[in-house]
Order: structure tokens, then C-alpha cells, then sequence
């Protein structure tokens, strides 16, 4: 949900001057404590998690060490476990649904932003926010009954006929693949984008688009090289938010990835991803060593997601500040 | 909004409640290879016995070995026997064993999709094994061909087609692999997940008939009911014999006769590749995972009293759905072997 | 008008068009998935598939009701466990957290919120199920509920701190003590923000997937009591959707529009709800 991460100014604790056995009879300190338990507990969660997370994982740990990040062998028979085909296609398919979802995204937003009048920019940001909302299995559905065959019979072939000389466009049609994962991923990923940049984008002080409207600049000038350039962190932070949410996606990829452990520089390629095959193997590893590895691969997608969420927040935050604080003055 | 909330919560309550103890409910999990028998057995058995209710996910043969290894679930399924090493973490796990009771057999047949050719395709034991080791590659390899006189193959690529998450499926397949190829033996092996040498991987039955279905000149393995239902080509396969044999109910009960006779008593037993002129072979018994100790005497009778009736009357509804009934001589060491779950 | 200006004119124009044609796309992939959900589900839906459970693999017929009230249990349990936490813990942040403890707290949920589902999957069944060898709706609700707390608490903060303060002050001068401003004007005053970030978060969780694979598991009959494993709609929809059976493609068309539905339902009675309430300043 990308509404509500920005702070509103804080309203602060009322502290009041009362002795502490004052406040303890009125209760105030049974309720701070009661609060606090509650509050702790979101810490203490997130700690515990961490930690399942690294306990479940020693064992590939030791005996893979580095190498697990390193080695594109996946052999639950002989105990082989090596996840670079994993990281290879999350990274692949996260990539391919930027490329698509950034421009798309970034476009709508300074559509709703710049150009719609209020009325209508709530009303389709009401819509973009409806489909954030979409669940994502529903969007597998969607992808394996209607995406997978248009880009079988359609899609792929007109890209092999047209591109074919690239490599990234060769090999046989199957459907399934990173480009169809990237695809469903983009869908998916550009409400946030357009929500979290439109939000930005609003942020921007008037005074900058006068001015530049005053120098002479087009409309289209004034957008692209006063006000895009001045929310560019928060927009950055938006990708990123989006980044964070396609690498970490589970159900749809899982639909249309193909499933399968290569690394290939086609993106017609089926391959696999990290949530993928957490969700494929989790409950019928057999092996320690092979649970405890997928394991792994769920502490690898946390620490991902992590820093590119820190990333993200803390370019929105140092935007929408920016914004906000100029645009008082 | 509040009431209402408040009423949902009453209600939702009251119905967990009211059903919590009205029947008795034992989960299952594994294989899904023979799903579609289960799913009819649980729900007709349910019927009979309306107090209860058995629940069989197909989470495929290594989560069944898994889960009952773990204790999340009652009972297991799998395609593929457990191994002895298997069998060990069991015992040691819970201070008593796991036991085996075939149910039904079933096969895995060679289907493809190759355009312009409508003849029924032989395929010899090297050319499976060669094809599936990525050494045979072209339709109209010397391999293949000798086999089809008379049919003119093309000289296109051959799409390997496989299951890519962990499958029975896949486990008799490659068992099969295993015996009649020394290489695959050796570089693979066999098991439920593998990492296969060449090929396109395909989640579920589904994806994979869709593939096939949908990628000329395609080759793949999927179960034999799954074959018939969506009415996909597929081949003959040559046995030990030397004689190249379509799998339907009678050549599969074919492979099991051998097996039958010296059944071992803990029932792990692999009748690929099986002897007998008319076997089929890439044939297998689908087994239940059942604990021999189970501390709670209700589920423990249920399960029995389930395997009774499955090993009984059960077995005249496997024809229906293209799986063959067990040899008479299983059932009764079956019966017999139901005696060690206390 | 010089040819360079003419240009410009002409790249601007023709960008804002585009960026035009892009928010026209976006917002249509909703009508798309609501169009297809409901030209392929409503074909689906009748009496049977809200009331009759699963019938075996193959066969025609049947309904998906134990998934229906199996969701709908996970989601009340997840809501018991989830809300209180996010709600009484933004308390403690908004009113009277200092510094340092907030800033961890919020980082906490902030983590806890960009953790994927299927991590928290994997999380509860390591606490949950594997622990009381037992996949249950109990286990299915704690890892949904785990989602929801989060979502509930920055809300939440937000709402509370959007609450103006002359009103804790003037509460405070009558000589109301902390937790009575609290409990009889502040949380009032945010109220209709509150319920419509607990709205949100159940919205958020009631399409959930990947958290239930290891969790509830799933169960062709009515899942008795909370300790047994439990159908839910989010992975009926999946097991159904990969299965070679067109009459279980239906199903899933039909349960993806039905889960789909209450979805965009309850986001749009949220927002409803807040657009009537207190004003919150928007940043």
C-alpha cells in the first residue's frame, strides 16, 4: 500500500509535568506499558522471523558457504543446491517489468498530476488504486487463461519475426518465460508506481511550473525538465517500492514462469524464480539439506526486499519533504 | 458496522463450533499421480461413513514423504517407494516404522506432438533414454526410425517436454530411465525432482499437455489417465521382452504379475521395466504411507477400516478411471500386513 | 511562429498526449481483469458453487462453500490477532513513544510489511505447524494476521497523529488523564481513519495465496473446529487454475471474480468511509 508511508508532521506525546505516581493512579502508565507491550511485539516479530529465517538455514550455509549464490545446479537427487538460476530469473523478470512499468507508470502519473483536472485524477487514481488491490493470484489466472496463449500464437512470433536477430528474442515460442513473467509482473507493479509518483509529482511546489512557464517553456518543457528533475528522488523511490514488490512476488510468477532452472540470455526462455520455487519445493523437499536451502532462498528475497524498501523510503521521504518544505516558504 | 461484525463473529463462531466435533477428520497429503482415484475413494468412502471426513492433498510423493515424516499429516502417498535412508529418519524419529500398502497401479506413457505424422510411434529403450539425455535430438534419428518403418519422421528438433516440480510422475520415469540406461543411472538418477539434462519444464499436468499440445514436434511423459482424459498421441514402448507394447489396464496388470508373486513384505518394490512378453514398462504401484503406531485409537481404526474397504470394494472403481486393480495375491498379504498398524 | 517553436509546440503536445494514453491504459487493465472475471466466472457462479463442497477430480458440479467459509475464518482469525497488535501499537507510537523506541518500531513494521508473502509463509509454518505437526486455520489466520499488523499500525499512526492537538490539549485541561484523552477523544476523533485502515489491511490479506500454501493447506470437506487443515478461495483458485479439468478452470474463473469482488468492495466502502470523515491532511 503505498498511501500511507509519508509522516504527517509530528502531533507529539502531551508530556505533562505530573509525578509519575500520579500518573500511574490515573492509569496513564498501565496504558503506556499496555501499549508499549503491543508495540514491542512488532519488534520482536520481525526479530523472531529473522532469526527463523537464519536458524532454518545453517546447514547450506556451511556446506555450500558462497558458492550457493555462485553455482546454477539445482539437484535435489544428489544434493547439489546452487541458486543463481533463481536469482538470474527474479532479477530478469523484476528488469523486464521496470522497463515495461516505468515509462507506462511515470507517464500516467504526470498525466494525473499535471495535465487531468482534480476531479478527474481522483477519480482514475480511486481506479489505480482499486488495482493495486487486485490479489495476486488473480492476475496468474488472468496470465496462464489469457496472457500465456497471446503471447504463444501472437506475441513471441511477432517479436521472433521482427527482432529475431536478437538473442533476446529466440528460441522456440512457448508461452511460459520471463518475458510473460515480466509482463504480468509490469501489470501488476505500475499502480504503484503511478500512485506513489503522482502523490510526488502533486508535492511540487506551483511556483516551479510558473516559472518556467513564464521563461518560455512549453508545457511538456516545464514537466519534463523542471518538475520531473525536481520530484526525481521520490519518483526513484516509487521504482524502487516497485522493484521490491515484483522481486517478492509469488503466485503470478509462479503461474507463467515456466518453472524451470536455467539461465538463458532468451527471454522467450522459461526459468524460475526465487518465490517460485520457495512455493513449488517448500513442502515436498525431503531432504534437510534441500528444505534448508530454500530456506536460504527466503532469507535472500528478505534481505533484497529490505534494502531496496529502505532505499525507496528514504528517497520518498527526502522528496516529499523537499517538496513540502519549499512549498510552504 | 460493528453489529454486523459483531453478528459475522457470532455466526462464524457458532459454526466452528457446531463442527468441530462432528466428525472425525484425518489428513492426508502426496503423491498426485493417483489423485483422481483418491479424490473418488475419500469422497465415496465419506459417503458410507458420513462421521468421516479424509482429506488427501496432492502436494506430490516427496511432500508426502515429508509431511508424514514430519507428523503434520496422518497419512502419506508417493509413486516412489521410500528409501531405506528414508525409512531410518522415520524410525528414528518416531521409535516405530512406516509402512507401505500399494493401492492401484498406473503408468507413464511417451506422448508427443509431431505434425503430419498420425501413425502410432514405437519407441525403443534407447531412443526414450537418448532422446531424455539430450544425445538424440533430431525426429528422424536412426534411433527412432528403425523403430517406425514406414512412417517418414522429420528432421526437426525434438522438444524434451518435463514435469518440473517434484512429481510421481517423474519419479517412474526416471526409475524406468534408470534401468534401461546405465548413463542416466550414473549423471541423473532417479527420484521425484531431478535435474534434468536437457528440456522445457512444465508445472503441473496441465501446463505440460498444454505445451505439448501447443509446440510442434514436442516430447513428453505425462500419466496414463491424464493420456486418455485430454486425448494426447502416445507411443508404444518396447519391454524387456523385445516387443513394443501399447500400456492400457491389461499390460499394466501384465507388469505387476511378476511382482506379484514375490511381493516383499514391505511392499517397496519397482516393476518398471518388469519381465513377461506383455508387460508394459514404464508401469508402477502408487503406495499409502501409513505409521505403524498411532497413539490416537479412533484415527488408527479409521484408516484401517479405509484400507480394508479400498483393498475390498475400492478396487472396482479403478477401472473407470483407466488405473488397474491390484493382484489378488497383494490384496491378501495387504490384509495381512494390516495387522502390524497398532 | 519559427519552425523551432512549431516543434516544440509539437513534441509537447504530442508527449502529454502520450502521457495521456498512458494513464488510459493503466486504469483499463481494471476494466480488463473485472471484464474477463466477469464474463468467465459469472457464467460459473450459481446456488451450488456458494453452498456445495468439491466433488472428486474429474467430475462436473460441486462448490467451493468449505473454501468460502474457510477464508472467511482465516480472515477473522488474522483480524482478531492482527488488529489489536497494529491498533493498540500505534497508540503507544503516536501518544507515547519517544523518539528512539518509534523510530525502531516503525522500521520493525516497515520490514515486517516489505517481507514477501511467501517468506511469512515460510515463517509460519516453521512456528506454527511444524511445532504442533498440524496444519490448521489457526495457522493459515497467523500468517495472514502477521500481514495485517503492519498495515493496520502505520495506518493507524497516521489517523492518530492526523487527530489536531488543541483537541488532546483541551481534553487534557479539563483534567482528563492520558489514556482517558485517548480512549474518549482522540481514537473517536480518528475513527473513521482507523476502520478504514483495518478495512484496507483485511482487503489486502483476503487475496493471499502464498502465506496459505504451507499454512492451511487445504481440505476437500467442511474444515471442522480451527486445528485441521482448511480450504480457503485464494488457493482453490490456484490448485484449480493449474488442474487439466475444464470444469475446475470454471470454478476458478468463478471464485477469482467472487474473491475479486468482495475485494474492490470493501476498498471501495473504505474509502468511502474516510472521504466522509475528518479531513486528513493530505502530503
Amino acid at each position: 500500500m503505498a498511501t500511507t508511508t509519508n509522516t504527517v508532521p509530528s502531533a507529539g506525546p502531551v508530556a505533562g509535568s505530573r509525578s509519575f505516581l500520579s500518573r500511574l493512579r490515573q492509569g496513564d502508565e498501565i496504558a503506556r506499558m499496555i501499549t508499549f507491550l503491543f508495540a514491542a511485539s512488532v519488534v520482536l516479530v520481525t526479530l523472531l522471523l529473522v532469526f527463523e529465517l537464519w536458524q532454518g538455514s545453517v546447514l547450506p550455509r556451511h556446506k555450500f558457504g558462497f558458492n550457493f549464490f555462485r553455482t546454477s545446479v539445482w539437484d535435489p537427487i544428489f544434493e547439489q543446491f546452487g541458486a543463481l538460476p533463481f536469482i538470474y530469473g527474479t532479477l530478469v523478470t523484476a528488469a523486464v517489468s521496470l522497463l515495461i512499468a516505468v515509462p507506462l507508470g511515470i507517464g500516467a502519473a504526470i498525466f494525473l498530476a499535471e495535465l487531468a483536472p482534480a476531479r478527474v485524477s481522483d477519480t482514475l487514481e480511486f481506479f489505480i488504486d482499486l488495482l493495486a488491490a487486485v490479489p495476486s493470484v488473480i492476475y496468474g489466472v488472468l496470465g496462464i487463461f489469457i496472457v500465456v496463449p497471446l503471447m504463444r500464437q501472437y506475441v513471441q512470433p511477432a517479436l521472433k519475426h521482427s527482432l529475431g536477430f536478437l538473442p533476446l528474442f529466440q528460441g522456440p515460442a512457448y508461452g511460459v518465460g520471463f518475458l510473460t513473467a515480466g509482463i504480468v509482473l509490469a501489470i501488476m507493479v505500475i499502480p504503484y508506481i503511478i500512485s506513489v509518483s503522482r502523490e510526488v509529482l502533486l508535492s511540487v511546489p506551483r511556483d516551479q511550473r510558473e516559472a518556467a512557464l513564464s521563461l518560455g517553456a512549453t508545457r511538456w518543457e516545464s514537466t519534463w525538465k523542471v518538475v520531473v528533475p525536481f520530484a526525481r528522488a521520490g519518483i526513484f523511490g516509487s521504482i524502487f517500492l516497485a522493484l521490491a514488490r515484483a522481486l517478492g512476488e509469488t503466485m503470478a510468477v509462479t503461474m507463467v514462469i515456466g518453472n524451470t532452472p536455467v539461465i538463458s540470455a532468451s527471454l522467450f526462455s522459461p526459468g524460475y524464480s526465487i518465490a517460485a520455487v520457495i512455493a513449488n519445493e517448500f513442502t515436498e523437499a525431503t531432504g534437510d539439506l534441500h528444505t534448508e536451502s530454500l530456506i536460504e532462498l527466503g532469507l535472500v528475497l528478505f534481505i533484497l526486499t529490505f534494502v531496496l524498501n529502505g532505499f525507496a523510503r528514504l528517497l520518498i521521504v527526502a522528496t516529499s519533504q523537499r517538496g513540502s518544505g519549499r512549498g510552504q516558504a | 458496522m460493528k453489529r454486523i461484525t459483531g453478528l459475522l463473529l457470532v455466526v462464524l463462531a457458532v459454526a466452528g463450533v457446531l463442527r468441530a466435533d462432528s466428525a472425525l477428520s484425518i489428513t492426508g497429503a502426496g503423491a498426485t499421480f493417483p489423485y483422481p482415484m483418491y479424490s473418488k475413494w475419500f469422497d465415496e468412502y465419506h459417503k458410507k461413513n458420513a462421521n468421516l471426513e479424509i482429506n488427501y492433498q496432492s502436494i506430490g510423493s516427496g511432500g508426502g514423504i515429508k509431511q508424514v515424516t514430519e507428523g503434520t499429516v496422518d497419512f502419506g502417498a508417493t509413486d516412489g517407494p521410500m528409501n531405506d535412508e528414508q525409512l531410518k529418519a522415520f524410525q528414528d524419529k518416531h521409535g516405530f516404522r512406516i509402512l507401505h500398502f500399494p493401492t492401484v497401479l498406473g503408468a507413464d506413457v511417451p506422448s508427443y506432438n509431431l505434425p503430419g505424422v498420425s501413425a502410432e510411434l514405437n519407441f525403443t529403450q534407447e531412443a526414450i533414454s537418448g532422446i531424455f539425455l539430450g544425445k538424440i535430438t533430431k525426429w528422424n534419428d536412426p534411433a527412432i526410425a528403425a523403430a517406425n518403418k514406414g512412417v517418414s519422421l522429420p528432421a526437426n528438433d525434438i522438444v524434451v517436454v518435463h514435469r518440473s516440480e517434484g512429481s510421481g510422475t517423474t519419479y517412474i520415469w526416471t526409475d524406468y530411465l534408470s534401468k534401461v540406461s546405465q548413463e542416466w543411472k550414473t549423471k541423473v538418477g532417479k527420484g521425484a525432482s531431478v535435474n534434468w539434462p536437457v528440456g522445457l519444464g512444465a508445472k503441473g499436468n496441465e501446463s505440460l499437455a498444454g505445451t505439448i499440445k501447443n509446440t510442434p514436434n514436442s516430447f513428453g511423459y505425462v500419466e496414463l489417465i491424464y493420456a486418455i482424459q485430454n486425448s494426447m498421441p502416445y507411443g508404444r514402448v518396447r519391454n524387456s521382452s523385445g516387443a513394443f507394447i501399447k500400456a492400457d489396464l491389461v499390460s499394466v496388470t501384465a507388469a505387476a504379475a511378476g511382482a506379484a508373486k514375490d511381493m516383499p513384505d514391505d511392499f517397496r518394490v519397482s516393476i518398471t521395466d518388469a519381465p513377461g512378453k506383455t508387460a508394459y514398462p514404464i508401469s508402477s504401484f502408487t503406495w499409502l504411507l501409513v505409521p505403524a503406531n498411532f497413539s490416537d485409537a479412533t484415527k488408527r481404526e479409521a484408516i484401517k477400516g479405509f484400507v480394508k474397504w479400498m483393498l475390498a470394494e475400492g478396487q472396482n472403481y479403478t477401472e473407470a478411471l483407466s488405473y488397474a486393480k491390484l493382484p489378488k495375491e497383494v490384496v491378501a498379504k495387504e490384509l495381512k500386513a494390516l495387522n502390524d498398524v497398532q | 511562429m519559427s519552425p523551432r517553436l512549431r516543434w516544440r509546440k509539437f513534441v509537447s503536445g504530442f508527449m502529454l498526449t502520450m502521457t495521456g494514453v498512458c494513464a488510459l491504459v493503466a486504469v483499463s487493465v481494471l476494466f480488463l481483469i473485472l471484464g474477463y472475471l466477469a464474463v468467465h466466472g459469472g457464467a460459473s457462479i450459481n446456488w451450488n458453487f456458494f453452498t456445495k463442497l468439491p466433488v472428486p477430480v474429474g467430475e462436473t458440479g460441486g462448490g467451493l462453500a468449505n473454501a468460502i467459509l474457510g477464508s472467511a475464518k482465516m480472515l477473522l482469525l488474522a483480524t482478531i490477532f492482527g488488529v489489536p497488535i497494529g491498533f493498540f501499537g500505534a497508540i503507544y507510537l503516536a501518544e507515547f513513544s519517544g523518539g528512539t523506541t518509534a523510530f525502531i518500531v516503525r522500521y520493525a513494521a516497515d520490514l515486517l510489511n516489505g517481507v514477501p508473502s511467501i517468506v511469512i509463509g515460510i515463517f509460519a509454518y516453521s512456528l506454527v505447524v511444524h511445532p504442533f505437526k498440524q496444519y490448521s486455520t489457526l495457522a493459515g489466520g497467523f500468517a495472514l494476521g502477521l500481514m495485517m499488523i503492519p498495515i493496520t499500525l502505520r495506518s493507524t499512526e497516521e489517523f492518530l497523529r492526523a487527530v489536531p492537538n488543541p483537541l488532546r490539549e483541551a481534553a487534557m485541561a479539563l483534567g482528563a488523564s492520558k489514556w482517558k484523552t485517548i480512549a474518549t477523544v482522540i481514537v473517536p476523533a480518528a475513527y473513521r481513519g482507523i476502520l478504514t485502515a483495518v478495512l484496507l489491511a483485511f482487503a489486502r490479506v483476503a487475496g493471499e495465496t502464498a502465506p496459505l500454501l504451507f499454512t492451511a493447506l487445504g481440505n476437500q470437506f467442511w474444515s471442522p473446529g480451527w486445528t485441521h487443515p482448511s480450504a480457503s478461495l485464494p488457493v482453490m483458485i490456484f490448485t484449480y487454475a493449474l488442474a487439466p479439468y475444464d470444469d475446475w478452470h470454471r470454478q476458478a474463473w468463478a471464485a477469482g471474480l467472487v474473491l475479486l469482488v468482495l475485494i474492490l468492495v470493501i476498498n471501495i466502502v473504505a474509502r468511502a468511509i474516510l472521504s466522509r470523515g475528518i479531513a486528513v491532511p493530505r502530503s
